[in-house]
């Protein structure tokens, strides 16, 4: 069974068709990257399966479970984490602080026996430190533990916001543009992170990215969508060679 | 001697309304940073929190302790139902639509309350524990009730203090007041959230009226004491918690201390001049923090 099913997927903004009858299927640990120029309708197929917004059309499924019409906050329940194309942190919290909320889903307990402050609550937050702790050191990122996050800089954000998507223990991460705004040295650490998270913490990971030479280094299987609609499917260098895909990025 | 005697007197009953100010400064606070709707009609939820505590237990004849809390219960109640209702619809429209629909929340809460049978547009005399009660502190004086206003809201301010920072609900709070987008993809309920905060706001505003009842009595207009709470929360700069209450504290003050040294008048415009010297010197406000540029 594929981790991720989305069926028929349709978006319309008024006129605007940004997704159009979209399938595609996401297996557990590949790295699956979705091309396209700007404004093909990536994000918005993220926004989709993050229940921002509600398909016109079509169908989202993940571990076999409908999740078309579930509550956005419940995706992150189901196991689907997300960072997004412009970094969306908590900027007045600490990069511990963000991770931890990161972990809010994994939280099992109430909050009349947190004001108790029952030992059952405090070995669950020892749990829950202990694992966010783990993800600061997979992603090196001990030395900004108590460092408020909007005074970062741009590269250490994004890597913060990979951390607090990995902090909730996801089965899929959602990478919109995981490269964008990231010099080249920035660049080679994400793509060395994309194949640990894949390959270490088995975690599959549906991507969104331009920077074609992450792409060919990461990616099991691209998918290139033009105008909402699917142009191309496969291995990198077929759907790179392909001539819809080279007409659509020569921008006819 | 006497001259400061007169002096600390003066910010004594300044501070103690003072509080009432930062506890309705603090439901706008609350509400705008967690769901950046500026609620015109905080004044009145505190009027109707009087008027519920008024009902249940001068007429209804409820023990204080009982009726307090019962009052506060069901302005909390009152204030979710207001954002689900209300509120949650218009979220996303122009930021003037939601300013109107604040406003006339507060427009209906008025001329609703008048038509209460027993609340109308009489003024109601409610008695507490602390009222017609005097203590003496060195040489200064404080009524029960002015004691009672500024012990609560310590406590008050206090016991959310250790909510928002202890607690997963308050970090919850916080995080979606941060950002909201991604207070969602952290699996945060935000529209629960909101709700949540409206009635905190609104149980907060009803501790704010049942305190201030015994000193300004009950009357269907007592929340226009909102416009002296609003330039307050601004003072503090709009989104802090403790700028709220250092806001609230001042305006009171110096509101008592130009009631007594200057002549008739002043009073009520000293809050607005207080205001303006503040934001001229200091536009964010005395906490607020400057707008910073995104990247
Ligand atoms: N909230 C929205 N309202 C109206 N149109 C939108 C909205 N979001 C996206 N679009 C439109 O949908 C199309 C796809 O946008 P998007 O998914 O962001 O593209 P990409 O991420 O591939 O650059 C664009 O034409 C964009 O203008
Ligand atoms: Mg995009």
């Amino acid at each position: 069974m594929s981790l991720l099913a989305i069926d028929n997927l349709s978006l319309h903004f008024g006129g605007v068709r940004a997704v159009e009858d979209v399938s595609f299927r996401v297996e557990p640990q590949e790295v699956f990257t979705v091309i396209g120029p700007n404004g093909a309708g990536k994000t918005s197929i993220f926004n989709l399966i993050s229940r921002f917004y509600d398909a016109n059309a079509g169908r989202i499924a993940f571990e076999g479970r409908d999740i078309t019409a579930i509550a956005p906050h419940e995706v992150a329940q189901r196991g689907i984490a997300r960072t997004f194309q412009n970094v969306e942190l908590f900027e007045h919290a600490s990069v511990l602080e963000n991770l931890l909320l990161g972990r809010h889903v994994r939280f099992r307990t109430r909050l009349p026996f947190e004001l108790l402050f029952t030992p059952s609550v405090r070995a669950e937050e020892r749990a829950h430190r202990e694992k966010v702790e783990e993800v600061i050191d997979f992603l090196d990122l001990q030395h900004y533990r108590d460092t408020r996050t909007g005074s970062l800089p741009y590269g250490v954000r994004k890597v913060v916001e990979l951390g607090r998507a990995l902090a909730s223990g996801p089965k899929l991460l959602l990478l919109d543009e995981p490269s964008s705004g990231l010099n080249n040295e920035e660049t080679e650490e994400m793509s060395f992170w994309i194949e640990d998270i894949t390959q270490e913490l088995g975690i599959a990971v549906l991507m969104i990215e331009h920077d074609m030479a992450l792409v060919r280094e990461v990616s099991d299987r691209v998918l290139a969508i033009n105008y909402g609609r699917i142009i191309a499917a496969g291995d990198v260098e077929s759907v790179q060679a392909h001539p819809e895909v080279v007409r659509a990025y020569l921008g006819e | 001697m006497r001259a400061f005697v007169e002096f600390s007197q003066q910010v004594l009953s300044g501070a103690a309304l003072g509080c009432i100010y930062a506890l309705i400064a603090l439901g706008f606070v609350l509400i705008y940073k967690a769901t950046e709707v500026v609620n015109f009609a905080q004044g009145e939820l505190m009027m109707l929190g009087a008027f519920l505590g008024y009902t249940f237990i001068s007429l209804f004849g409820l023990p204080f302790w009982l009726g307090l809390p019962l009052a506060v219960v069901c302005m909390a109640g009152i204030g979710g139902l207001l954002d689900r209702i209300v509120v949650r619809p218009i979220v996303g429209q122009p930021v003037f639509a939601i300013i109107m629909v604040t406003l006339g929340m507060g427009f209906v809460a008025r001329s609703g309350a008048s038509l209460v049978p027993a609340w109308g547009v009489d003024t109601h005399v409610f008695a507490t524990p602390f009222t017609g009660k005097v203590a003496s502190i060195g040489p200064l004086v404080a009524s029960h009730d002015q004691l009672a206003i500024m012990t609560t809201t310590a406590v008050l301010v206090a016991v959310l203090f250790l909510f928002f920072r202890y607690t997963r609900i308050g970090i919850a709070i916080q995080a979606a007041s941060q950002n909201q987008l991604a207070a969602y993809y952290v699996g945060i309920p935000v529209k629960t959230i909101c709700s949540l905060v409206w009635g905190l706001s609104a149980a907060v505003a009803a501790v704010a009226g049942i305190l201030l009842a015994p000193v300004v009595l009950v009357h269907a207009n007592m929340g226009f004491i909102g416009l002296k709470a609003f330039p307050a929360a601004v003072l503090g700069g709009f989104g802090s918690i403790p700028g709220a209450i250092a806001g609230g504290l001042i305006i009171g003050v110096v509101e008592s201390l130009a009631g007594f040294y200057l002549p008739e008048g002043f009073k009520d415009v000293a809050a607005y001049v207080v205001l303006l010297l503040v934001l001229a010197i200091r536009p964010q406000g005395l906490f607020g923090e400057g707008l910073r540029k995104k990247v």
